[in-house]
């Protein structure tokens, strides 16, 4: 059943039995689930899954699991979106979005890590499982672990955005906040580990855990018919799901699933958290921790475990890494929503901004195709664009006044030559100033 | 009084299961000096080398990490706490 041959690790070669370990003995280095390729390949083929539902676990005989008893069967399979109305206003030819902010059940990425990592925890015969998280993953680790019959034990920032922290007590979770940011959560969670002897899904479940990150390159590549994009872009927190789209793509090629058309890799962060962005553009590669400070929270990680791989990865598959402010995280909120329907994080944000100053710039080809990974849902961040919400008029429950409400803003509504698609600040028009309006 | 050294798991077979240790030293480098001293198995496990600190550890001197400070020349005075932690993955 299993095709998985043991842990390696990723800086000296030696190797492991499947354990709960994350870390090499002899170098520190992470350790990366391995697989019998060769055997894979004689049987496992596009046709070896066509029939299987629509979720991540169609593509199991490249996940870490052993039996047959999955946690999280209906996890993934979410839309990969063709975004025509984006992709005009970025300049671009054929564009996609991969839409992980419909995932289920926590409406981002991290419910497909956290579904191999509970399966793994079952196997392991652990009964408490955590992480230390900047909230997606606190939402998937309470909502999958409570389902699935484990305690839990949950550690984030205390100063996280309201709605990650109700999307994880609501599940009758444990959470505890910690006085710091994600760095010094992670840290302490990481001593936790060590003595309770709990599985953490990011420290001692780690490699199995990455390795559920795959699943969303799967998924593009099948959506696009078997078929790699040529480029994608991707936003970067720790740096593990660039990397593991990457390896997904690696392997679908040495499987015969995909051609031999390399994807270039494009990663995207927060200018006010940026040490992936800085590795790839000064070309060393070499990552220097930082204080985060931005409101993508999800990618404020400031000491990135597998940004060395990340901006590995970008620099030699010929993509490349950009970092965009705040307000320009804002108007890829806004500027996603306005033209694909689609309401993204911060993070997503992020991804759309960094996309288009990518393509402005040149370094993104404009005339292939584009799949931009959105991996969050915007309903957990309301509080970070609240601020800039288009204005409303609140009118009384009369025609007329209807008519006079209307008749002040429909001139706005009319000034570009395709209805709906902004204006060249890349921006909607706010409402026109009225006697009576109301923001969010 | 002297540093305080917490040290991982993933390094307590080279410590025979030791969890912590006091220390004395000058900076940051004379503590992982001393480690490796202690603990023979411990040299070339953290650092490389030409000394520099391993990609992969992390180092923390009471609340910071090294990396933001000044790496092993970083001062160290009685009282303080050293943390050693492999990187771990985002969330």
């Amino acid at each position: 059943m299993s095709h998985v041959q043991g842990l390696k690790c990723r800086e000296c070669g030696a190797e492991f039995p499947v354990a709960p370990r994350a870390i090499c003995e002899e170098c520190f280095g992470p350790l990366e689930v391995t697989y019998d390729y060769d055997t894979l390949g004689r049987s496992f083929r596009p046709d070896t899954i066509a029939d299987r539902p629509r979720s991540m676990w169609r593509y199991r005989e490249l996940l870490p699991v052993d039996g047959a008893d999955i946690l999280g069967r209906e996890v993934g399979g979410t839309p990969l979106v063709r975004a025509d109305r984006l992709a005009r206003s970025l300049g671009v030819d054929e564009l996609y979005v991969k839409n992980d902010a419909v995932n289920f059940p926590t409406l981002s990425f991290k419910d497909r890590v956290v579904s191999v990592a509970l399966t793994k925890a079952r196997e392991f015969g652990m009964t408490t499982v955590g992480c230390a998280s900047t909230g997606n993953l606190a939402n998937a680790v309470a909502a999958q672990g409570v389902r699935h019959g484990f305690e839990t034990c949950i550690l984030v920032p205390e100063d996280l955005e309201a709605a990650k922290i109700l999307g994880t007590t609501v599940y009758g979770a444990r959470l505890v906040g910690v006085r710091g940011d994600y760095d010094q959560v992670n840290r302490l969670c990481s001593q936790i580990a060590d003595r309770f002897g709990w599985g953490i899904v990011n420290v001692n479940l780690r490699p199995f855990y990455g390795e559920g990150s795959k699943t969303v390159g799967y998924e593009i590549a099948e959506q696009l018919g078997w078929k790699r994009p040529a480029s994608l872009v991707c936003c970067m927190a720790g740096g593990s799901l660039l990397t593991k789209i990457g390896k997904a793509f690696d392997e679908l090629q040495r499987l015969g699933f995909v051609d031999d058309r390399p994807t270039r890799l494009y990663g995207a962060q927060a200018r006010g958290c940026n040490p992936i962005v800085a590795a790839v553009q000064d070309g060393t590669g070499e990552i220097r921790p930082v204080k985060a400070r931005t409101i993508a929270r999800s990618l404020a990680i400031g000491n990135p475990a597998d940004g060395y791989y990340a901006a590995r990865a970008i620099r030699q598959s010929g993509g490349w890494a950009e970092d965009v402010t705040d307000g320009e995280i804002v108007e890829g909120i806004r500027l996603l929503a306005a033209t694909e329907g689609i309401f993204a994080e911060t993070a997503g944000g992020v991804t759309v901004a960094a996309a288009r100053k990518l393509v402005a710039s040149g370094r993104l080809p404009r005339h292939e195709s584009i799949v931009l990974v959105i991996t969050g849902n915007g309903l957990k961040t309301t509080d970070a664009i609240a601020a800039t919400a288009p204005l409303y008029p609140i009118i009384e429950p009369r025609l007329e006044a209807f008519e006079t409400s209307f008749a002040s803003t429909a001139d706005l509504s009319s000034g570009s030559a395709l209805p709906g698609v902004l204006p060249s600040s890349g921006l909607p028009a706010p409402a026109a100033p009225h006697s009576s309006v109301r923001t969010l | 009084m002297p540093v305080q050294v917490r040290i991982p798991s993933v390094l307590r077979r080279q410590t025979g299961g030791d969890e912590s240790v006091q220390l004395e030293g000058a900076t940051l480098g004379d503590i992982l000096d001393g480690l490796e001293v202690r603990y023979e198995g411990l040299r070339g496990k953290l650092r490389g080398p030409r000394g520099e600190i391993r990609r992969f550890v992390n180092i923390y001197v009471n609340d910071n990490d090294a990396r933001l400070l000044d790496g092993s020349t970083t001062p160290v005075t009685d009282g303080d706490e050293v943390i050693i932690i492999p990187a771990v993955a985002g969330g």
